[in-house]
């Protein structure tokens, strides 16, 4: 079985369009939506949801009234600057360290429990789907990713899938980090823009930190042909395979809308070269 | 005052509007604001750089303070271990594990081990980066490769907010998302822009943009990016919500091409230069009466 991440460091390069093509083209796999700020994958693969399941952040301070003295102690110990000097724990600060109710010398500070999150086990006409949604303004989206991936892994043993297809978040931090453990292969598509390239090589190069192959794909080549060689020279010299280039087509934004894959909705230049990149795709993994 | 651009979706436009509002108000400037800052709180793929170009002149560190076990003083307790929230210290039979990545840097540890056993030494996470494009000072917070915490760095970066004094106009490139480091880059903020396009994706991470912003009971208004056929999506919503669409900048493949080569598109054309003279018009209009006084010799 064989895992095998979408991400791009910048974000809107167009990871979920190639992820949910993926979906569509590949036999036998498990999906797994890992983008849990701000998950887009269902708006084109419509899962049904089987299962709903809570997710608990690390628990945060809540200070009672009644038993606190004002005594300061907590304040003081505080690194993250979350409880106020009417010492009341401004939760979008605090951390869930502890500290401060270890320190508390009348235990007038308990720890509460914080749902952070929900996570889903789907169906959809291309298989099982794992996803999530973390709550508005919440931490740990690393932990509620690794459940995402854990679960997915999970369905992925019990029906022996041959793969499992991940959306990852953007960025290079915590939650690109968790998306990152233990997969086979990291596609990292990339858009001829200044920041695009930037992004991407700063996410590259975290792939390779922790040990994991990195091809690449060129999104929108023709917006910048300059930039497109640069990549293609790039990859060269840093040995990453180029799987491949898709050109830009306002077809690609229309089925979105319409809320399919694109290789479902239509079959022009960029649908076919999509198409040809899930082969080569095939075919690298096999090695 | 602190406006703050943000989208929840990745890529669409954030850092573009940004950076010509920020250069828009550089150039038309007057004596009332003091100085205009530009704050890049993406720290994990900062990209404003790209386009105004700063020439850097200072780099500080961003660190956070792990510990450090001296086994000459540590009896194996296990105390540590038991109040590290992040399970990032393990105590053995004659070891004491330090996962630095795990850490938070609560000090916990240190403060409550029996022995005084462990001290805090410091682990660079990322770095500040300050320097000056034209007339507006910059500064962006870079997250070093492998780090997975960015809330520290922005935490450090908006320092440059209470250092300065209020007659300045702080502007602040958001992260993506709507976790962590997107409450830590826009907390404070008088206003938040929140850029959007006009797909499925485009509003459902509008709304939960719009939920995150409301949450911390910020004003905001909408730029739709890449407007098209399919703005009434997001109109729609706009409206329903009562928040206000505060301009439209259109899907076209040469503001596309400039973007790609990091060239702000208010510097091209007079057509370009007029969206974000609206954009500053309905800002100010948007605002709540008492930022409004601060401001209105825009």
């Amino acid at each position: 079985m064989k895992q095998i991440l979408v991400i791009s460091g910048k974000g809107g390069t167009g990871k979920t369009v190639i992820t949910a093509s993926l979906a569509s083209l590949f036999e036998n796999k498990i999906i797994a939506d890992c983008d849990v700020d701000a998950a887009d994958l269902h708006l084109l693969l419509h899962p049904r949801i089987k299962q709903r399941h809570q997710f608990s952040g690390l628990a945060k301070a809540w200070i009672d009234p009644a038993r606190c003295t004002g005594c300061g102690e907590c304040v003081k110990v505080c690194r993250f600057g979350a409880i106020s000097q009417k010492f009341e724990v401004d939760p979008i600060s605090c951390e869930g360290c502890r500290v401060c109710m270890f320190k508390c010398p009348v235990n007038a500070i308990i720890m509460k429990e914080n749902r952070a999150g929900e996570y889903y086990i789907s169906e959809t006409q291309y298989g099982i789907m794992v996803h999530a949604k973390l709550g508005i303004a919440e931490e740990n989206s690393g932990r509620l990713v690794s459940t995402v991936r854990q679960k997915a892994k999970e369905y992925a043993e019990k029906n022996k899938a041959d793969y499992i297809i991940i959306d990852g978040p953007p960025g290079i931090g915590c939650p690109v980090i968790a998306s990152l453990a233990g997969v086979d292969l990291a596609v990292v598509v990339m858009e001829p823009s200044l920041s695009g390239i930037q992004d991407a090589q700063r996410v590259s190069d975290v792939a390779k930190h922790f040990g994991i192959r990195v091809a690449c794909v060129i999104n929108k080549y023709d917006i910048n042909l300059e930039n497109t060689e640069l990549i293609e020279n790039w990859c060269r010299e840093n040995n990453l395979p180029l799987l491949g280039k898709f050109l830009f087509d306002p077809l690609v934004s229309e089925s979105i809308v319409q809320g399919r894959p694109l290789v479902e909705y239509c079959d022009n230049d960029v649908a076919r070269q999509v198409k040809e990149f899930a082969v080569n795709l095939k075919r690298f993994l096999s090695f | 005052m602190i406006i703050s651009f943000a989208s929840g979706k990745g890529g669409t436009g954030k850092t573009t509007v940004a950076v010509n509002f920020a250069i828009y108000l550089s150039q038309h400037r007057n004596k009332s604001i003091e100085k205009i800052f530009f704050l890049d709180c993406d720290v994990e793929e900062p990209n404003a750089g790209i386009f105004l170009k700063p020439k850097i002149v200072k780099i500080e560190s961003v660190d956070i303070f792990i510990p450090r076990v001296n086994l000459e003083l540590c009896t194996f307790c296990g105390k540590c271990s038991e109040v590290c929230a992040y399970n990032a210290i393990a105590v053995l039979k004659n070891d004491v594990l330090v996962f630095e990545q795990l850490c938070h840097g609560c000090g916990g540890c240190s403060l409550f081990c029996p022995t005084q056993a462990i001290s805090e030494v410091p682990r660079q996470i990322g770095v500040i980066e300050k320097g000056r494009s034209d007339r507006i000072e910059f500064a962006q917070g870079r997250l070093n490769i492998g780090e997975a915490m960015a809330t520290p760095l922005i935490r450090n970066l908006k320092k440059l907010v209470l250092n300065n004094s209020k007659g300045s106009i702080f502007i602040i490139d958001v992260p993506p998302g709507t976790s962590c480091p997107v409450i830590e880059a826009i907390k404070e903020s008088n206003f938040t822009v929140l850029v959007t396009e006009p797909t499925p994706f485009g509003l459902n991470d509008l709304q939960l943009a719009v939920e995150t912003v409301r949450k911390l009971q910020i004003p905001m208004g909408v730029v739709i990016n890449r407007s098209g056929d399919s703005d009434n999506l997001i109109e729609e919503y706009c409206r329903k919500q009562g928040i206000p669409v505060l301009v439209r900048i259109p899907l076209n493949r040469e503001i596309a091409h400039f973007y790609s080569q990091g060239i702000p598109i208010i510097n091209v054309k007079e057509q370009y230069r007029d969206f974000f003279a609206q954009l500053v018009q309905k800002i100010l209009e948007n605002m709540s009466h008492q930022t409004i006084i601060d401001i209105e010799e825009v």
